[in-house]
């Protein structure tokens, strides 16, 4: 089984409970994932499956893309990558791989996005410095403060945190659980907020810190 | 946008009366209780309905032994097994905040006609 999909996040709303507690969900559209190529252990050192999703114009392709999607008969995709798997001879070249494949209700997840950018951020908003007083003749504000002592070591210790460009880095959130699963849209409900904006790319991979009930458990 | 939408759209109630701020309502949530389920009733004054969607909510306000106690419901709960409108109050806003203040006759609504 390949360990993981690509997907497009959609937003985020919420849906009930049997017991009607309000579960917050991100809906995030998978596929349509094309196998594009494989790396065996015996070439290449590992095993893994390169999924490919996404459109692009013919145009904005290079020729030898455009062969490289040609010989794995599939169309034109925007992004590429790799996910671990195990059983590679499955995977042949041009194969879709849907959602329901891999993952089924209640399953544990990891996804990875890229963070909405932040801009050049402080202190405060970055790392979550408290601050100084706001007022009474303060003078603090948002200032980070001291950054480093004087006759000894004379320098501000390497990887301080300071202010700096925040956000646009990719980012796992761990152990998410997976609400439900509707594979005719190939659509994945999962619990609580993933990184990225709205229509950004996500990784959906296989818990790595969690493991999930058997298959054919729920 | 539009599959949020869909999402959304099933879990929206259709079975459920039109009420609003100043009514009064008797709604009926189902408990369960180990193994077995019942029905407990909650009579109070709709003070306020917020948000739209699967999201909107409502909070009933009654006055109980001479203690406020309002309760939010989100209206598409499934835990809502029914809801009655006992009385349409006539009202000028669309929350009512102002009965928290008010106890006796003076909370009492006009009905609606």
């Amino acid at each position: 089984m390949i360990e993981g999909i690509f997907g497009k996040k959609i937003g985020m709303t919420q849906v009930f409970a049997e017991d009607g507690a309000e579960i917050p969900v991100t809906v995030i559209k998978t596929g349509p994932c094309y196998v594009v190529s494989r790396k065996y252990t015996r070439r290449d050192g590992y095993e893994a499956v390169q999924l490919g999703i996404g459109d692009k114009k013919e145009k904005n392709t290079s020729a030898a893309m455009k062969k490289v999607f040609a010989n794995a008969k599939t169309p034109i995709l925007a992004v590429l990558g790799e996910f671990k798997c195990l059983d590679t001879d499955e995977y042949k070249p041009g194969t879709v791989v849907k959602c329901d494949d891999l993952f089924k209700t209640g399953d544990f997840v990891d996804v990875t996005g890229k963070t909405k950018g932040k801009g050049f951020a402080g202190g405060m908003k970055r790392w979550g410095f408290h601050g100084g007083p706001g007022s009474h003749g303060s003078m603090h504000g948002r200032a980070p403060g001291s950054i480093g002592q004087s006759a000894w070591p004379s320098r501000v210790m390497k990887g301080l945190k300071m202010a700096g460009h925040m956000g646009s880095r990719n980012r796992t959130t761990q152990n998410l659980k997976i609400v439900d699963i509707r594979p005719a849209q190939g659509l994945v409900l999962i619990k609580g907020a993933v990184p990225g904006a709205v229509n950004g790319l996500v990784r959906i991979q296989v818990a790595r810190k969690k493991t999930s009930a058997p298959k054919g458990d729920a | 946008m539009g599959i949020l939408q869909d999402i959304e759209k099933d879990q929206i109630r259709t079975d459920l009366p039109e009420f609003g701020a100043g009514d009064t309502v008797r709604i009926k949530v189902k408990i369960k209780e180990g193994t077995k389920e019942r029905l407990q009733p909650f009579e109070g004054v709709v003070i306020r309905r917020r948000s739209s969607g699967v999201r909107a909510t409502f909070t009933v306000r009654k006055v109980s032994y001479g203690i406020g106690v309002e309760r939010i419901f989100p209206v598409n709960s499934p835990t809502i097994h029914s809801i009655e409108v006992l009385r349409r109050g006539k009202v000028r806003r669309a929350k009512l905040y102002y009965l928290r203040d008010l106890k006796g006759k003076a909370a009492r609504l006009k009905e609606r006609t």
